[in-house]
């Protein structure tokens, strides 16, 4: 036997006051550990996405939004912008490349987006399967698309008309899928990829047969005879100049609108900070209240045991073994609390990510453990310390005789 | 052997107690009788180390008791002193043999074959694994007295041991007493007020609650 088996046993037999006090830390723990979880991976994943987008051009409204329906894929696009005007902007000097987009339809949910193989670049993507599209109506599926629909190359399917499901179906116009990506951990998993061209004809009325047939543009803006339009465009550039001019130039000289990326995320992160800190200092005071318990629980049950004590330093146990007998009941209450607090925040966490498939919090992993859940176990054993000091300060001045005579 | 010397003590507001000499050689018994209030248990503490007397000196095999302090002390009575008191205070989170095998657990010893040798002695070996909650008063007393003797000590202390007993079980912890601690060749003092005990044993002392 050792003094935490001893600690331990004194623990086991009040289960009902244990584990209550092992939930209520448990409970305020979790807390944190969601908001670590979500935190941490949400500032990755927003960062990663973005790694490479300078700029986002796109229809006059919110900025925000076009930072998200462009870059991250999860609100509705602002608009279209008419193609010849954005190819106008991008042979500014400040810009070294731009990467037009197609928004607009889904399938089963999965947004379609028709783009150029430039955008496969930027995020550096890896084929499982098959190769990039060459013709019109040819598509690669993201990796989690491809789980989900259980689409292999050769399958093909129709699109419908939006970017949430069901809504009216393209019937005439089947997608060909022509190759599969391997997961990556960023927006491109969830995102089936096409040319432009592809979205066009899509909505075009009737398409000469001939266009079904030519190779779409790899790089750039798409040939084309008519007026059309894309929904965005995705801006690196040429030097850090541009970062200051450009998008003042853009925003006050033309119908489009410029937005950075890096800008509106830290706006968005800024906005929910006040969230986050309200419900973080919920859980500190969820914690403060669980070792207020244990406390009150290790005082009240010294105050029963003060003959068990006694007894204890009668048959040879020092002073010292019995502090660290009640400070280990303390430590053990809220390193269990901690173990149980961690189980729940990835348990509530992947629940999460569980019910919202194709959400913003899709992307995340309950699987990941991050450094400052360290952290939480620090807060837990430090509570621990606090709460079974003075008990256990008190467990050893305990007077043996005093004691045993009462 | 345990021997006490001119030991002198007194607690606030009391006027303090005529403490005698006392000297017990091993495998000797000595009785000590008196009144509520006479000193007894407060003799008791003395001579297991668990108070320090104003002045005077508590000798434990040539070992001046009150020479050591803190963890030392803790040590040197754990080894060599076994106390059963009154009640028999055993720990309920923890069976029968963990009760027994504890004063050896804090002087960091593990000899489970010598818990057994005290459970068959003492009776209540099929009592081993069970929970202090199940106990007899009578059978709960022996886990104490087992306890008291898993060290093996020099000196055997009992404060009223019998006194919550009915005849029949004061009569078997007494007679237990008395033969462990000839095995052990122990001093064995007895405080108690109760009359039964009397003429068990021989060698007696009564304290008269007299004040210096």
């Amino acid at each position: 036997m050792t003094i935490l088996q001893l600690s331990w046993k004194y623990l086991k037999v009040k289960p009902l006051s244990t584990g209550l006090n092992i939930l209520l830390l448990a409970l305020g723990l979790s807390i944190i550990t969601v908001l670590i979880l979500i935190q941490d991976q949400f500032e990755n994943k927003m960062n990663k996405d973005a790694a490479g987008v300078d700029l986002v051009i796109g229809a006059k409204g919110s900025p925000l939004q076009l930072v998200l329906s462009s870059v991250y894929h999860i609100d509705f696009p602002t608009g279209n912008i008419d193609m010849a005007e954005a190819e106008a902007v991008s042979k500014n000097r400040l810009i070294k490349n731009t990467i037009p987009m197609g928004l607009g339809d889904n399938y089963e949910g999965h947004r379609i987006v028709g783009t150029n193989h430039d955008y496969l670049s930027l995020y550096d993507v890896d084929f499982s399967s098959g190769k990039p599209w060459e013709k019109p109506f040819e598509v690669i599926l993201g990796s989690k698309v491809a789980s989900q629909t259980g689409f292999s190359v050769g399958d093909s399917f129709v699109g419908s008309h939006g970017i949430e499901s069901a809504s009216h179906e393209h019937d005439e116009h089947p997608y060909k899928v022509v190759g599969i990506l391997q997961p990556k951990d960023n927006v491109v998993d969830q995102l089936i990829l096409t040319s432009i061209e592809s979205v066009w004809y899509a909505h075009d009325e009737d398409v000469a047969h001939e266009k079904h047939e030519q190779d779409v543009a790899k790089t750039g803006f798409p040939q084309t005879e008519v007026d059309r339009e894309v929904t965005s465009l995705l801006v690196q550039y040429r030097n850090p100049i541009a970062a200051v001019q450009l998008p003042r130039f853009i925003n006050s000289r033309s119908a489009l609108q410029a937005a950075s990326p890096s800008f509106e995320i830290s706006r968005l992160f800024e906005l929910l900070g006040i969230g986050i800190s309200l419900i973080q200092g919920l859980a500190l005071i969820i914690i403060g209240i669980s070792g207020l318990g244990i406390f009150i629980a290790l005082y009240n049950s010294l105050k029963e045991r003060k003959y068990d004590l006694a007894v204890m330093r009668s048959i040879g146990a020092s002073k010292g073994q019995l502090f660290l007998l009640i400070l280990l009941e303390g430590l053990l209450l809220t390193s269990v609390g901690a173990v149980f607090g961690l189980m729940i925040g990835h348990l509530f966490v992947f629940f999460l990510v569980f019910t919202n498939e194709q959400g913003a919090l899709s992307n995340l992993r309950a699987d990941i453990f991050v450094m400052q859940e360290w952290w939480v176990l620090g807060y837990a054993l430090m509570v621990g310390i606090l709460a079974s000091l003075i008990p256990a300060w008190n467990a050893y001045k305990t007077d043996i005789a005093k004691q045993l005579t009462k | 052997m345990i021997e006490a010397r001119s030991i002198e003590f007194k607690y606030d507001n009391i006027p303090a107690f005529l403490i005698p000499d006392i000297k017990v050689k091993g495998g000797d018994e000595l009785l000590i009788l008196g009144n509520s209030g006479t000193g007894k248990t407060t003799l008791l503490n003395i001579l297991g180390g668990l108070l320090k007397p104003l002045k005077g000196e508590v000798w434990i095999d040539g070992n001046a008791l009150y020479d050591l302090s803190g963890r030392a002390l803790d040590k040197f009575r754990g080894k060599n002193i076994g106390i059963v008191f009154q009640k028999p205070h055993i720990l309920q989170a923890l069976t029968v043999s963990e009760n027994i095998a504890l004063p050896q657990f804090f002087l960091g010893k593990n000899e489970p074959s010598l818990v057994d040798v005290y459970l068959k002695e003492l009776g209540i070996f099929h009592k081993k694994n069970d929970h202090v909650d199940t106990l007899s008063e009578g059978e709960a007393q022996r886990v104490s007295l087992a306890r008291a003797l898993a060290n093996q000590p020099k000196v055997i202390l009992a404060d009223e041991p019998t006194a919550s007993l009915d005849d029949e079980n004061a009569k078997t912890v007494i007679n237990l007493l008395k033969q462990q601690a000839q095995k052990l060749n122990a001093a064995l003092i007895i405080v108690t007020h109760d009359q039964r005990i009397k003429e068990v044993i021989a060698n007696r002392i009564t304290l008269k609650g007299e004040i210096i």
